[in-house]
């Protein structure tokens, strides 16, 4: 299965926070609505969002997701990196759209 | 599991602390996990938790999130000050939603919380005086064995 320190390579994403990198991805979950991603995303999930606030981290937390991508060139706010760090969450980062990033996850994770 | 007669817990939620938002369902996830309580009884307890935890944040003024954990059950009891809901069968309604446009502009308010706590809960009651506040009691039943 592949693992959230293979992802950044074959997919090209910056790190924003390295947290557990050794996590299996199950699958991927986009959406960037919170309550969504509470309700349909699955345990060890990447999760693709354009969101960038602290609440991400607490979602991935409660849910058991296995990282964050955060798409269209933003970044994740200071507040944010913080608490993924103190949480062990990784957040990558890119200027790729989430269309862009879905479709190179897509065939590696079905 | 590790539980001899039952473990109680009490965490405070500030109205508008989007910043400390999940601390406590968070923590309550950790505590049923050291406990040896069944991954599926965890995830639940903590989905249902963490959507309340957020509507008193979101909605609220102020509150408190309690819970009790004994072999059978964790219930977990969230009161607040706050503006209590009015119509609660039109609240528990998939899609409504009375949160500002900024809260929105975060990803909430999609309407999906209060249902969703419903479907990961054995028991689940909503208690609110318009003007006080609201009380909800969330049960989540741990399997034998
Ligand atoms: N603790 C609360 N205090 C006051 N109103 C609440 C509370 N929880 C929920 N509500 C009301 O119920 C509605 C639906 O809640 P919910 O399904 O969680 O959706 P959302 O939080 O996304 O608006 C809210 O928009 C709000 O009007
Ligand atoms: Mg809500």
């Amino acid at each position: 299965m592949l693992k959230v320190s293979d992802i950044a390579e074959k997919v090209g994403l910056d790190i924003g926070v390295k947290g557990e990198l050794n996590k299996d991805i199950t699958g991927c979950y986009i959406s960037d609505l919170l309550s969504d991603v509470m309700a349909n995303s699955k345990d060890g999930e990447l999760w693709i969002t354009l969101q960038t606030h602290p609440n991400i981290v607490a979602v991935a937390v409660i849910k058991g997701l296995s990282g964050i991508i955060i798409t269209n060139g933003r970044f994740p706010e200071p507040d944010t990196v913080k608490k993924a760090e103190s949480e062990n969450i990784t957040i990558f980062t890119t200027h790729k759209t989430t269309f862009e990033i879905a479709g190179l996850l897509y065939n590696m994770l079905k | 599991m590790k539980i001899k007669d039952s473990i109680e817990g009490c965490f405070q939620l500030m109205g508008g602390d989007f910043t400390n938002a999940g601390a406590a369902s968070s923590e309550l996830k950790s505590t049923l996990a050291r406990l040896g309580v069944s991954q599926d009884a965890v995830r639940r307890a903590a989905i249902a938790a963490f959507e309340a935890e957020m509507n008193v944040i979101i909605h609220a003024v102020a509150g408190t999130m309690h819970y009790v954990i004994t072999t059978e059950e964790v219930k977990i009891t969230l009161t607040d000050m706050g503006p209590g809901i009015e119509d609660i069968e039109l609240a528990m309604q998939e899609g409504y939603s009375t949160a500002p446009d900024w809260v929105r502009e975060m990803g909430w308010g999609a309407g999906m919380g209060l249902p969703n706590i419903k479907k990961n809960a054995d028991k689940f009651k909503i208690d609110s005086v318009v003007g006080e506040g609201a009380t909800l009691e969330i049960t989540i039943c741990i399997k034998k064995g």
